[in-house]
């Protein structure tokens, strides 16, 4: 593979994480690394992306991208710098705004993308693995359009690892924002500060489903949460009903987490929910139903009462730091 | 207010979909389908901005004959009109071929505002919104959870990671929308009496002056996934809050 753009996010001066885990897997792959990033504090990660692996990281710190959504002007951007510097493949990260760039990028360039992977290879062909039905099906879908080829792979398919590399050259975009993109303009970036560790980070997270029976027994997760210095999720049917907001949605259409142990709780185990959360280290399950789906993933599985359980869980857990 | 919703007729989430082996396609024959139940928010979305604003909505897809029964329930929900576009040649389209010709039957039809998912049940591709709005050379605003209109301007809280962005879009524009952004309708007697008799626009390659369709990805392996194992199941007798806890503490979380 001769070379692989790595397209990474900067969020409160860090570096997503996606964006190192893409980078550690295109250092694997050979041949030349490149990031780009679009921020005014790129300056501030350019080591970073280096020490994961970017040789180059093409850096845009114009503060009009912020002013508008990224993906169009950001799209724009690496569209004229492939054309001049033709990568064989670009690797974006399935996140919000990952997204809003791949599919425009795609448009700009006339090229294919294959989204939704979780793992991608480049021993002659271009292959991206992705998982499909539920995860219960794993595709292998090759590139066979025109370059660069670009591959969205979602979170925590990789593991992010440093390796050492030197001060990455950086070297700046200048390409200005387009008058077009200022029909959409953000007037304000509101951040939910939400305590404890967020979804992907926390060793432990207690995601709730439509057995919880009402929106206010999800306070019960998040005392619990608090207690283990957890996060809380939700399942799709409690998300769509309301009850809470999407990004705490776990499953195929929200994210996908990895704990070192997750608690699932009247959550009946439908596979959308299932895709984003079997690559937990260890699943609990607490469900009424004993013939949920739940239970054929659970390390541990309790049929029972859950508003029952989860008072009796608070107290033990309370005991237990007396 | 003139509204475009795409939707999709997807196997039915609730059943484990499946591929043609000979194929590597998705299997449609046997299989029961659905509207995408993603899709069921965009048409609320689209048929309470023009109702308030007095437009119409019309329902654009892609996909077999048989894709006619979802765009019927979009119809029997209120829009006005669908348009689907059904070829043979279309058959293992991927995301960008699959936006040129969504693009191409949108550019007949009058438009403010196109409405989509984030992303489809079934290939969950999650970039067609985007080609969509690239190709319509639009303003592109995604993963909105909360919208509002007034005169030529969309207003829409777009979810981000950290929490979400408040913005302003000047129509036409296409926009994303979450599940839950709005409470879908579900169609009346009347509504679905109405429905069939409601012009639908049928649609083929050639008519959407696209030439020859190729597809940029090709599928080239399919393995079942690892299953994961069963472990230990207890039927709750008093003691199940402390199991729990001393598993989280033999795994060294607490």
């Amino acid at each position: 593979m001769a070379k692989i753009w790595v397209f990474t996010e900067v969020l409160e001066g860090e570096v997503v994480p996606v964006g190192l885990e893409l980078l550690t897997k295109a250092r694997g792959m050979g041949g030349s690394v490149e990031a780009l990033v679009f921020s005014p504090e790129a300056d501030k990660v350019t080591a970073t992306l280096g020490e994961y692996g970017a040789a180059t990281v093409h850096a845009c710190t114009d503060s009009a991208y912020s002013e508008v959504l990224l993906g169009g002007p950001a799209a724009d951007a690496i569209a004229a710098l492939a054309r001049e510097h033709n990568p064989d493949l670009i690797l974006i990260g399935a996140t919000y705004t990952g997204r809003d760039v791949a599919g425009r990028l795609a448009a700009a360039l006339d090229v294919p993308v294959i989204a939704n992977g979780v793992d991608v290879s480049a021993n002659g062909d271009i292959i991206v693995q992705g998982a499909i039905f539920g995860a219960t099906l794993m595709v292998q879908s090759k590139f066979a359009g025109n370059r660069p080829a670009i591959a969205v792979l979602r979170a925590k398919s990789f593991a992010a690892e440093p390796g050492g590399g030197g001060s990455p050259t950086v070297v700046p975009i200048t390409t200005p924002v387009d008058e077009k993109h200022r029909k959409a303009r953000v007037k304000e970036r509101v951040v939910a500060k939400a305590e404890g560790p967020t979804l992907e980070d926390a060793p432990v997270v207690i995601s709730g489903g439509r057995g919880l029976q009402d929106p206010a027994n999800f306070d019960l997760l998040q005392q619990v949460a608090q207690l283990v210095g957890g996060a809380v999720g939700a399942s799709r049917a409690v998300v769509d009903a309301g009850w809470v907001p999407y990004a705490m949605q776990v499953g195929q259409t929200g994210k996908t987490v990895k704990p070192t142990v997750y608690i699932a709780v009247g959550i009946s185990g439908a596979m959308q929910h299932t895709v984003g959360m079997k690559g937990a280290k260890n699943i609990v399950a607490i469900n009424k139903d004993a013939e949920a789906p739940i239970f054929k993933l659970a390390d541990l599985g309790v049929v029972g009462d859950v508003l029952k359980i989860l008072p009796q869980l608070i107290d033990a857990l309370k005991a237990r730091k007396g | 207010m003139n509204v475009v919703v795409c939707v999709k007729q997807v196997p039915d989430p609730n059943s484990a979909g499946q591929l043609d082996p000979a194929t590597n396609r998705l299997k449609r024959e046997g299989v029961e389908v659905v509207l995408d139940p993603g899709d069921e928010y965009g048409i609320e979305a689209g048929l309470q901005l023009a109702e308030a604003s007095g437009g119409q909505v019309t329902v654009v897809s892609m996909g077999p004959e048989k894709a006619l029964d979802a765009i019927r329930k979009a119809l029997a929900m209120g829009a006005a009109k669908g348009v689907l576009v059904s070829d043979a040649a279309l058959a293992g389209a991927d995301a960008l071929t699959t936006a040129k010709v969504l693009a191409a039957a949108i550019r007949r039809e009058p438009f403010d505002l196109v409405i989509t998912a984030t992303e489809s049940t079934d290939a969950s591709t999650g970039v067609v919104p985007q080609m969509l709005a690239g190709l319509l050379d639009v303003p592109c605003v995604t993963f909105a959870k909360h919208v509002e209109a007034s005169g030529g301007t969309l207003k829409v809280n777009r979810q981000t990671e950290a929490g979400y962005d408040v913005v302003e879009a000047d129509l036409p524009a296409l926009m994303s929308v979450t599940a839950g952004v709005f409470e879908p309708r579900y169609p009346s007697l009347k509504g679905i009496m109405a429905a069939k008799s409601k012009p639908v626009d049928r649609l083929g390659v050639a008519d959407l002056g696209l030439g020859e369709v190729t597809s940029g990805e090709q599928i080239v392996g399919v393995q079942p996934a690892e299953e994961r194992k069963a472990g230990e199941i207890v039927e709750d007798d008093g003691t199940a809050a402390q199991r729990i806890v001393d598993f989280l503490a033999a795994q060294k979380v607490i």
